[in-house]
């Protein structure tokens, strides 16, 4: 048995780009880590903060939202948006001393298959040194 | 040009000259009805009263230092629906503006057939407090009065309005300017817009100038805000951030939302945590205890708090009257001003200074914050 720790890390990924993105990867047979648990959303801009809480605080060790390169959005511009509440949360996030390093945003367009495979290896081996979420043990919140 | 004018309040005195004003405004017909705080019979409470005829003008007090609810939430009870063909006055706190303007933004307020009268506000007390010192034969707002013309410290003031930044109406109509002015002698009038401007004049006053020294009390009194605001900053970090801190912060939090329910921000008509979905069967909250060995019940406890935070913390005016509205006296207010402070810094952003500038998160600009999504 290999004790290595294996971080479960929650991906919201739009409709569009990173979720296409992920397909490509897996149809021309690139590796990446099974730790992600992808959701597809319609939109980067769709995924309200209160989704990528709720999974911190449930304990998942990371939670990346992938969406279509600045200028891209199929619906013009949601990822914009998405950008804005990015930098909110991470700041509100740092503000109260919570790891706002186990949160990602990445634009992965839906030509990016290599680019999606490469993004999940490097999260992945980024939280294995970091090691697990400290909220994964914390019942009383 | 903002216009404005002087009342002289020698001969009647301070209070019996504001509610000269509010006469004046119904029985000309400048305002068809107005919102203003009232001393209630008992005495012990002052509440926002939608007056139509002049004669019930008597218990009017917009200067007693007590903010029971945010006048925001009324306003936007009033006109989300439809607003008036008449014209309603509505006399407020600045804190209560900033919120109106944020809300106006949100589509939670239409302002066609408002005028908003604002007033410089010297802080106010908890709704228990003022109620206690009017049990004891003390008027409060004597008080209140009395220590700012001595240019004393107020103790009892609500923690929000200690560090409040903002004791100064923006984006009003007409705005009732007291700091720095002698209240024994004369208060000023200004008019800010068209609207101001026709009431101004219909009312004759003497053209008057106290602006400049009105001005010069205000900037030395924010200046002294700011200073005790950072200070509270500083102590509220040591004191919340971090994951112990955080947790024991909201210790006693018992997820009566009753904080949601007097922000003025807060404005949505079914909040997603009353929503259907946070419903769930048993069988899931069996997963989740499975999951941690344990699971707190009520759950989402600071779930609530921190979604919370993301979608109202942008648009927060720091009136405190989620502290307030805390039946465990969590330091709601320190947390949510902190935070908001740091998040509206991002866009360099103040609810309620402008009803052009755009709310940040509907808006965007092509290049900004270029290392997230990258880093």
């Amino acid at each position: 048995m290999n004790d290595e720790f294996e971080p479960v890390i929650v991906g919201y990924f739009c409709n569009w780009c990173t979720s296409t993105a992920a397909d490509l990867a897996g149809t021309t047979r690139m590796q990446y880590p099974p730790n992600i648990r992808p959701i597809r959303t319609m939109c980067s801009g769709s995924v309200d903060p209160v989704y990528i809480l709720r999974a911190l605080l449930s304990g998942a060790d990371a939670v990346i939202v992938g969406g279509c390169p600045p200028g891209d959005c199929h619906y013009i511009s949601g990822n914009y948006k998405t950008r804005r509440r990015f930098a909110v949360l991470k700041t509100i996030l740092s503000t109260l001393g919570l790891e706002a390093d186990r949160v990602w945003l990445r634009w992965i367009s839906a030509a990016e298959g290599a680019k999606f495979a490469k993004t999940m290896n490097e999260i992945t081996t980024e939280m294995k040194k970091k090691g697990p979420n400290p909220l994964k043990k914390q019942w009383p919140i | 040009m903002a216009r404005s004018a002087l009342i002289d309040v020698s001969k009647q005195g301070l209070l019996e000259t504001l509610k000269w004003l509010w006469r004046e405004l119904l029985e000309k017909g400048l305002v068809d009805a107005l919102l203003v705080p009232m001393e209630l019979p008992s005495g012990h409470n002052v509440v926002q009263t939608l007056v139509t005829n002049a004669d019930k003008l008597e218990a009017a007090n917009p200067l007693a230092p007590v903010l029971p609810v945010s006048s925001a939430r009324i306003v936007s009870a009033m006109t989300r629906i439809a607003s008036s063909q008449k014209k309603i006055g509505v006399v407020l706190r600045p804190c209560e503006l900033r919120a109106v303007v944020e809300l106006v933004k949100l589509n939670q307020i239409s302002l066609p057939g408002l005028v908003l009268i604002g007033i410089d506000c010297f802080g106010t007390y908890s709704v228990s407090q003022y109620s206690k010192l009017a049990e004891e034969n003390h008027s409060p707002t004597q008080r209140a009065l009395a220590l700012v013309k001595d240019k004393k410290e107020d103790s009892l003031l609500r923690e929000a309005c200690q560090v409040c930044e903002y004791p100064f109406p923006m984006n009003a109509d007409l705005t009732i300017g007291l700091i720095g002015l002698d209240l024994d002698k004369g208060i000023l009038l200004e008019a800010a817009t068209e609207e101001g401007e026709r009431i101004l004049q219909a009312l004759g006053l003497k053209k008057g100038n106290g602006s400049a020294k009105r001005q010069t009390a205000i900037n030395r009194l924010v200046s002294e805000r700011v200073r005790k605001r950072d200070e509270l900053f500083e102590q509220t970090s040591r004191e919340v951030s971090g994951l112990e801190n955080l947790l024991s912060t909201f210790a006693c939090c018992i997820n009566c939302h009753n904080c949601r329910d007097v922000c003025p921000l807060c404005y949505c008509r079914e909040c997603l945590f009353d929503s259907p979905t946070f419903e769930w069967e048993a069988d899931k909250y069996l997963t989740w205890a499975s999951r941690k060995s344990a699971l707190r019940m009520p759950t989402d406890t600071l779930l609530f708090q921190l979604t919370r935070l993301n979608h109202m913390a942008i648009s927060c005016v720091g009136c405190g009257l989620c502290q307030e509205a805390c039946p465990n006296e969590i330091p709601v207010f320190r947390l949510f001003h902190l935070v908001g402070h740091r998040v509206q810094e991002i866009f360099d952003y103040v609810p309620g200074q402008s009803l052009e500038e755009e709310l940040p998160l509907v808006t965007f600009k092509e290049a900004e914050l270029q290392e997230v999504g990258y880093k």
